[in-house]
């Protein structure tokens, strides 16, 4: 049985009973699960956590859903590289890249969905659904794939089908609504409340959110547990920054790390959608919402629903938070790929370029322990970068191939 | 019945906009949340009454310079 006993309003602390919900009925704040941290802290320990599935369910004494083996799809426990050429290039000395873009449907929402489909058969559901243009489709898609559940995602009609390609492979039914965002977040708003589904991030999203702990439980074990001076990480709604500072405490409050955690958090966005960052730059905790324009697509949350607690998060921390350049965004991308041979798509990008600032303002110091974020895959969104492909076009002779390149073997 | 989060700037600040809803439109306004700061503050409103007059009445606090988002935040995500 999951160590839960509660959710809990985040707002106002009433209580409710572990079902799929997400609202308090009184003050309309966000929910969010309660755990029996007794239970936790007297079950977990650093070998049996290091001894269970090299996946993010080696941590399941600490997640809102008991473990399925029908649902998973061995998401998570990926890998953390200790960066060399970016480390050099950033004037950093101990730079790890935590590359959760080779998660099994390439991004970070496998982390999430994992425990929403998992709790989402627990409490008898069977089918699985959200509104997505890319990554969170492709994880609720693959997961219902594997476990069997029937998966409908809500996408804008203006949002080219190839987009979503990645989840209809696994075969979810794509709903074309014709209308904008707002339209379709409507839409699903009202679904939600009429149809008997596991939207994950609605009536499922306290289960849901609490995925993204395992970023930082991960973390803390692969760098021999222990929490890093810095972590950067890109957000969309905030949920998952205020969840990997959420799972470095937990895993301090048992013990399995040094307490305090003196982890600074850096929040990341694009300057074409960045309401929490700007929210954080002026120095205000209302977030003021956004129509997004950027190309970091997988950021693109104009109306943050956690970006108050990202905020919160900063300020706990004593982080920070930055704000790319539109063009840094691919400039991020590429830099990663041509120095550690990892191709991130644009949230990764923006987590990149926000890292380089951070260094160069000299927030991060050269032996700042830190540690990069990278959420998503850049296979998914080949068109941010399509400018690098300049192909030498020549005869198929040796010596064109030599003029072409300007070198002689001797 | 809609729940909606309303996000005000500066001037609007000062105006009964909520009050003239009411008013102007055949819905019930309830306030459930809200942060009034300086110069930014937000509502979290149910509205109830016919979706057409819901609409029209969101539609006019928008005119006004009242931002109008989904309450839970957006959940179209990437």
């Amino acid at each position: 049985m999951a160590n839960t006993i509660s959710l809990r309003c985040r707002e106002c602390s009433r209580d409710y009973p572990i079902e799929p919900l997400n609202v308090c009925e009184f003050c309309f704040g966000p929910l969010e699960v309660v755990y029996d941290y007794d239970a936790i802290n007297a079950s977990t320990s650093r070998d049996k956590i290091a001894s269970g599935p090299r996946s993010m369910w080696r941590y399941a004494d600490f997640l809102p859903a008991d473990y399925n083996p029908v649902t998973d799809i061995n998401a998570g426990f990926t890998p953390l590289i200790r960066s060399r050429n970016l480390a050099e290039e950033l004037g950093l000395k101990e730079l790890y890249i935590k590359n959760d873009s080779v998660n099994p449907s390439y991004s970070f929402k496998d982390r999430v969905v994992s425990v929403a489909s998992a709790k989402a058969l627990e409490f008898g559901f069977d089918t699985i659904a959200c509104a997505s243009t890319g990554n969170l489709a492709g994880a609720v898609s693959a997961h219902a794939a594997r476990s069997g559940m029937k998966a409908y995602v809500f996408i804008p009609s203006d949002l080219e089908a190839g987009k979503v390609l990645t989840a209809a492979i696994y075969g979810a039914t794509i709903v074309s609504v014709d209308g904008s965002y707002d339209v379709v977040n409507r839409l699903c708003s009202e679904l939600a409340d009429k149809y008997r589904w596991a939207f994950v991030n609605i009536n499922v999203r306290p289960f849901y959110a609490d995925g993204s702990k395992t970023l930082g439980y991960e973390v803390a074990e692969q760098l021999g547990w222990q929490a890093p001076v810095h972590a950067v990480a890109p957000a969309a709604s905030g949920a998952m920054f205020t969840k990997i500072w959420k799972g470095l405490n937990e895993f301090a409050d048992a013990g399995l790390i040094d307490t305090p955690v003196n982890t600074h958090m850096h929040l990341a966005q694009a300057e074409g959608c960045s309401p929490i960052a700007s929210a954080y730059l002026d120095d205000r905790f209302i977030i003021k919402p956004v129509k997004p324009d950027s190309v970091a697509k997988s950021l693109a949350i104009g109306n943050p629903a956690d970006g108050y607690y990202a905020l919160k998060t900063i300020e706990a921390s004593g982080g920070s938070a930055v704000v790319v350049e539109e063009n840094e965004v691919s400039e991020g991308v590429k830099l990663l790929a041509r120095t550690e041979g990892i191709f991130t798509e644009g949230a990764g990008g923006v987590a990149i370029s926000a890292l380089k600032k951070l260094t160069q303002s000299g927030t991060i110091k050269p032996n700042d322990q830190t540690v990069v974020y990278i959420t998503g895959n850049g296979l998914k969104t080949v068109e941010l970068v399509q400018d690098v492909v300049h192909p030498l076009l020549i005869e198929p002779t040796v010596d064109a191939f030599e003029a072409a390149v300007d070198t002689k073997v001797s | 019945m809609r729940r909606v989060r309303l996000t005000y700037l500066d001037h609007m600040i000062r105006q009964p906009v909520i009050y003239q809803m009411g008013k102007d439109f055949d819905v019930v306004t309830n306030i459930r949340r809200a942060d009034i700061q300086e110069n930014i503050a937000w509502v979290i409103l149910e509205l109830e009454g016919d979706e057409i007059e819901i609409d029209n009445a969101l539609e006019w606090a928008s005119s006004l310079g009242v931002r109008v988002d989904p309450a839970l935040g957006d959940l179209v995500e990437g």
